[in-house]
């Protein structure tokens, strides 16, 4: 009896969350396989004909093939900006983890005012002209890394702890240096965190909107989620094209999602839960 | 949590003389964190303060005193940011906080396909917050959309969603719910396997019920994750703004304005010396609510 009950239960929520969380996506779905005129009935309905290539190619060739410069420049953002913060957020954690100071409190208190501060955009953009950094890839790589850092010092940080110290010294008696110490043993130790590191803030700063809306405009730098920003109405009467390009951008999380489950719902609440 | 227990032991003496020698834990290796951290966050923050007491252009500012501040708090439609802003963030964060524990319980007790349920609840969080708000757009359309499509199957007449100005808010805040509750659920299910089962063993000893055992046992000892998600999704509901300019860019009107939202349409106008101010009210109000927000949180917790 109680087991039908929580059968009957589950069917339940499975039928709800299908309701609430899949409907949306398999609509977008849908709509990225429809003709133009099909599509603008925006309902639940089934394709009349395969049009998802045509649409992708639509798509994808729009405004000068901006999509692929998007892509291109998405790409290169985040590998560059998640690089410098899996090395430079370790290495923070690191001291931050091995050696106790007096300054310790204020690194600290600096990291949760970082997690919390919203930016201040006008000044930003007003260093970022005087460092001649506005508007370049360069410049948004930078911003990211600094708007980033103080999640993933937090995750290296709670990881290096749990590593005994004796590895460090053990290495220092045989002679190596700190940089040794550090990239060849300790770096090596941190690879789960790395990998989670990696998977959550690549995430984040792929699906970054409002900062290079501020600090990276212009067609040429457009990125991915600027692109589908300025498509919204380009594509206000198209929206399979619309939709399309919903698709196009969702994949990237959901390969990620795919193979890196365990990793970002590990991160994430490990992160949360100390912020 | 357990971690935390590590914070700031200070060293033994000796180490210091040692480390003089030479310190396997240089202190170079914090700059180039903090050189990029400084310059691009620190100094901006900063900056800020004296720009938003300035007409400003970027090339030159004018000392004007407090009148940006002073226009914030008049202009009705600068106002009503304000208000909007914290209306979201309650909103959110309260339903965020009711719906992921109650996800976190089902998905945490005997029930059929839990893997399915967890990734479907899941996978909004990772999706583009642009691409989410978009699609529900379209699917809020008062008269084309497939939501009152499917309401007025039923005989409901569905509301405007996103354009009678009274709800516009709500609509873009339960999109919010609807995106974040993911990461509410998955933090809350790492609060409920925490929780030792010998409670739950002692209280049906005691022969409590399934309300007191959420009521007395699971409740209590999830005050942690509560503590977090209350936090996180509080101020991610004050910072918010792709979702709202996705949406409906504040609109109606000045609707669904919120303060985030205030501070890019005053930075489009060119209004740099109010939009800075506008990041200054912002940066008050989460270190106002938020600091008391953390501190009474987690000194309740200290009290169990």
């Amino acid at each position: 009896m109680k087991q039908r009950a929580s059968l009957l239960g589950g069917v339940a929520a499975i039928v709800a969350t299908f309701v609430v969380f899949v409907i949306p996506f398999l609509f977008i779905i849908l709509m990225a396989f429809k003709d133009r005129q099909q599509s603008a009935l925006r309902d639940f309905s089934w394709p009349t004909g395969f049009h998802l290539w045509d649409n992708v190619f639509e798509v994808v060739k729009t405004r000068n093939w901006m999509m692929i410069t998007a892509f291109i420049n998405s790409s290169i953002i985040t590998v560059a900006s998640v690089s410098l913060l899996v090395v430079f957020a370790a290495m923070v954690g690191f001291i931050l983890a091995r050696r106790k100071t007096r300054w310790n409190p204020l690194i600290e208190f600096l990291i949760l005012a970082g997690l919390m501060v919203p930016p201040a955009v006008v000044p930003t953009i007003w260093v970022l002209q005087g460092l001649k950094l506005f508007g370049t890839l360069h410049g948004m790589i930078l911003i990211e890394v600094a708007y980033n850092l103080p999640f993933s010092i937090i995750l290296y940080r709670a990881f290096i702890a749990t590593i005994p110290k004796d590895m460090d010294e053990a290495a220092i008696i045989d002679g190596a240096r700190p940089l040794d110490v550090f990239f060849r043993i300790i770096l090596p130790m941190l690879w789960p965190v790395t990998v989670t590191n990696i998977v959550v803030q690549s995430v984040g700063i792929f699906n970054d909107f409002t900062n290079p809306l501020y600090y990276l405009p212009g067609n040429a730098n457009a990125t991915v989620q600027l692109t589908l920003f300025n498509f919204q109405s380009q594509f206000s009467t198209a929206y399979n094209l619309l939709f399309t390009n919903i698709l196009l951008i969702t994949i990237p999380p959901l390969i990620v999602f795919l193979f890196f489950n365990r990793q970002i719902v590990a991160g994430m609440t490990a992160g949360a839960v100390k912020g | 949590m357990a971690v935390s227990s590590m914070g700031n032991v200070a060293g033994a003496p000796s180490q210091r003389a040692q480390a003089q020698k030479r310190s396997p834990y240089p202190g170079w290796f914090y700059l180039p964190a903090a050189i990029i951290y400084a310059v691009l966050f620190l100094a901006p923050t900063f900056a800020s303060l004296y720009f938003s007491l300035t007409r400003w252009t970027l090339f030159d500012s004018v000392f004007i005193g407090f009148d940006n501040f002073a226009q914030f708090f008049r202009e009705p439609f600068l106002v009503k940011g304000l208000v909007n802003t914290l209306i979201y963030a309650v909103v959110t964060s309260g339903l965020k906080v009711v719906i992921g524990m109650a996800l976190a319980i089902m998905l945490t007790s005997q029930i059929v396909a839990r893997g399915y349920l967890r990734s479907v609840i899941f996978f909004p969080v990772l999706v583009s917050t642009v691409g989410v708000g978009i699609t529900f757009t379209v699917l809020m359309h008062p008269t084309q959309g497939m939501i009152n499509e499917t309401l007025a199957l039923f005989g409901i007449a569905g509301p405007g969603w996103l354009v009678d100005p009274r709800l516009a808010l709500f609509s873009v805040a339960l999109v919010d719910v609807w995106k974040g509750v993911g990461l509410a659920t998955v933090i809350y299910i790492a609060g409920v396997v925490a929780i030792p089962k010998d409670y739950y063993e002692a209280a049906r000893i005691d022969g409590a019920t399934k309300w007191q055992n959420f009521r007395y046992v699971t409740l209590p000892l999830m005050r942690p994750a509560t503590a977090t998600v209350i936090t996180l999704s509080f101020i991610g509901g004050l910072r918010t703004f792709d979702l709202i300019w996705a949406m409906t860019k504040g609109g109606p009107g000045f609707a669904s304005d919120t303060i985030a939202s205030v501070i890019y349409k005053q930075y489009q106008a060119g209004f740099y010396g109010l939009s800075t101010a506008g990041n200054v009210v912002l940066f008050v109000l989460i270190a106002v609510l938020v600091v008391p927000l953390t501190m009474l949180l987690n000194r309740k917790q200290g009290h169990e």
